[in-house]
């Protein structure tokens, strides 16, 4: 795609998937699994959303989360590539499993 | 066919016969009658469009935006405070390269509340990247509305277009009016084909996105090239309507230039009573001419340099004052002359402000000045046809 068309006009879509946007994050949420309760209220509010979920077996492979924490399903995991550093999710885990700090680069 | 109509209708008929799909629009005096008039051609079957009914003319422009990024030609007016609220999104509607004309019946702004014409709504307009005409009768508000579309659309350019018609003097005057076959303004303007990428389920694009500074330059640089590319663009559309309908127009127009040691510089409806006040001084063997300026945005540097080189005095009447400057032509006039090495002595008048009547005594007045410029010098910038002395006692100094 040219980065420069009249009007600015994006004229091809899904280039998010190149496009980073966690970068100008100040504070990052971290989960803690020990407090995890697997709620999905985090999951649930994340408004870019940045979290995802892993519900199977085969998915679950990918996250980075201990190998202790991915005996229990559903299992979450924060993207940073995408996670703005709002603190929404920290603010609603009713259990206080995220932490959020700031971001070192 | 010939009829007797407004200049607002002669907007409406403008987009009547350019076949326009989507009108939003909001009420403002002087222009109502143009969504009036367009209602009636949509309640008798004329007229094959959506009239969008909105809550305020920055609703009005930003549905305008919405319709023409879905690739459909669109057209709304407004006038005065109706185009001061559409500022910021004059500017999206430009940098989207969105091709929507608007007819504006130019009307003063508040303070004092003032409902008649002079030119400053489109002049504070300058900046917002649309392209500006200013008719001088009904005819070519009809004509240069459905120009501006062909120009607006054509695919070098991708602009939006203002037409602007003089407050009361325009908008509510009944004129006789050439309009046009319908068959002709299809061939003229062709099949509306958007040349431009348009909002479609079926082919996903992003438009109004989000500019980083790495990128913010080249889409403004990417507007200035359009803008002046316009100028070429607009000879050529206005030559193509000549040939097709036998009206001429031009960017400028010159009369009476030969020889002429004053040469007045006009816009809009003034136009008409100096042409008629030029043509008695030339009677009286008084070397004045007359300048009409149509196109105010692409600013017509390069005619207006080949044509006033030689004039020794150019009198800029203009119904518009930018505070602490001057006028907005006598400004960019001046700085059209400023690296050349022969140039007129430009002189400003500022009369006719909300709707002050431009009369043969306002313009003896301007012709009075720019006679003694001739020979001393005199103040840059002169308001013609004021109370000064009341003006000067409220503001302490008499």
């Amino acid at each position: 795609m040219d980065v420069i068309t009249r009007g600015a006009v994006i004229t091809e879509p899904g280039n998010s998937v190149e496009n980073k946007t966690g970068t100008w994050r100040v504070f990052k949420p971290v989960i803690n699994y020990d407090k995890c309760i697997r709620c999905l209220i985090c999951w649930q509010f994340c408004p870019e959303p940045a979290i995802l979920r892993h519900d199977d077996e085969e998915t679950k492979q990918k996250t980075p989360a201990p190998k202790e924490a991915l005996k229990k399903l559903p299992v979450v995991e924060i993207d940073y590539d995408y996670c703005k550093g709002c603190g929404i999710c920290y603010n609603e885990c009713p259990v206080h499993a995220i932490d959020f700090v700031k971001e070192e680069k | 066919m010939k009829a007797m109509i407004r200049g607002n209708e002669s907007i409406a008929y403008a987009f009547k016969l350019a076949r326009v799909k989507v009108i939003p629009a909001y009420p403002i005096t002087p222009s109502t009658l143009v969504p009036e008039k367009i209602s009636e051609f949509l309640a008798n079957g004329e007229m094959d469009a959506e009239f969008v009914p909105v809550e305020s003319e920055h609703s009005a422009i930003s549905a305008a935006i919405g319709a023409s990024a879905h690739g459909v030609r669109v057209g709304t007016a407004t006038a005065s405070q109706g185009l001061a609220l559409m500022h910021e999104v004059l500017f999206i509607a430009s940098g989207m390269r969105l091709p929507i004309v608007m007819g504006i019946g130019n009307r003063a702004l508040s303070a004092p509340i003032n409902i008649w014409c002079d030119h400053q709504d489109m002049m504070s307009q300058r900046d917002t990247g649309w392209m500006q005409f200013y008719a001088e009768s009904n005819q070519e508000g009809l004509d240069l509305g459905i120009m501006a579309f062909k120009i607006a659309e054509d695919e070098r350019i991708l602009l939006p277009a203002m037409v602007g018609i003089d407050a009361f003097v325009l908008t509510h005057t009944v004129e006789p009016v050439d309009i046009p076959e319908q068959k002709d303004v299809d061939d003229f303007l062709g099949e509306f084909v958007p040349h431009y990428v348009t909002l479609d389920p079926e082919k996903p694009a992003t438009l109004g996105s989000f500019g980083f500074p790495e990128y913010f330059m080249e889409f403004k640089y990417g507007q200035w090239i359009a803008m002046e590319r316009a100028k070429k663009v607009i000879d050529e559309v206005f030559e193509e309507f000549h040939n097709k309908f036998g009206r001429k127009y031009s960017k400028v127009t010159p009369e009476f230039l030969e020889d002429a040691d004053i040469v007045l510089v006009t816009m809009g409806s003034m136009t008409s009573t100096t042409r008629e006040f030029v043509k008695k001084l030339r009677k009286e063997g008084k070397k004045v001419g007359l300048l009409k300026l149509t196109t105010f945005r692409p600013f017509p540097k390069e005619e207006l340099r080949a044509l006033l080189k030689d004039v020794p005095v150019v009198a800029v009447v203009e119904r518009n004052i930018s505070f602490g400057f001057g006028g907005a032509v006598y400004a960019e006039l001046a700085a059209t002359f400023a690296n050349e090495s022969k140039k007129p002595k430009i002189i400003d008048f500022i009369v006719g402000l909300g709707g002050r009547d431009i009369t043969f005594k306002t313009l003896n007045e301007v012709v009075g000045i720019a006679e003694k410029a001739l020979k001393e010098d005199v103040d840059e910038v002169n308001w013609i046809d004021v109370n000064k002395e009341a003006v000067l006692k409220a503001e302490g100094l008499l």
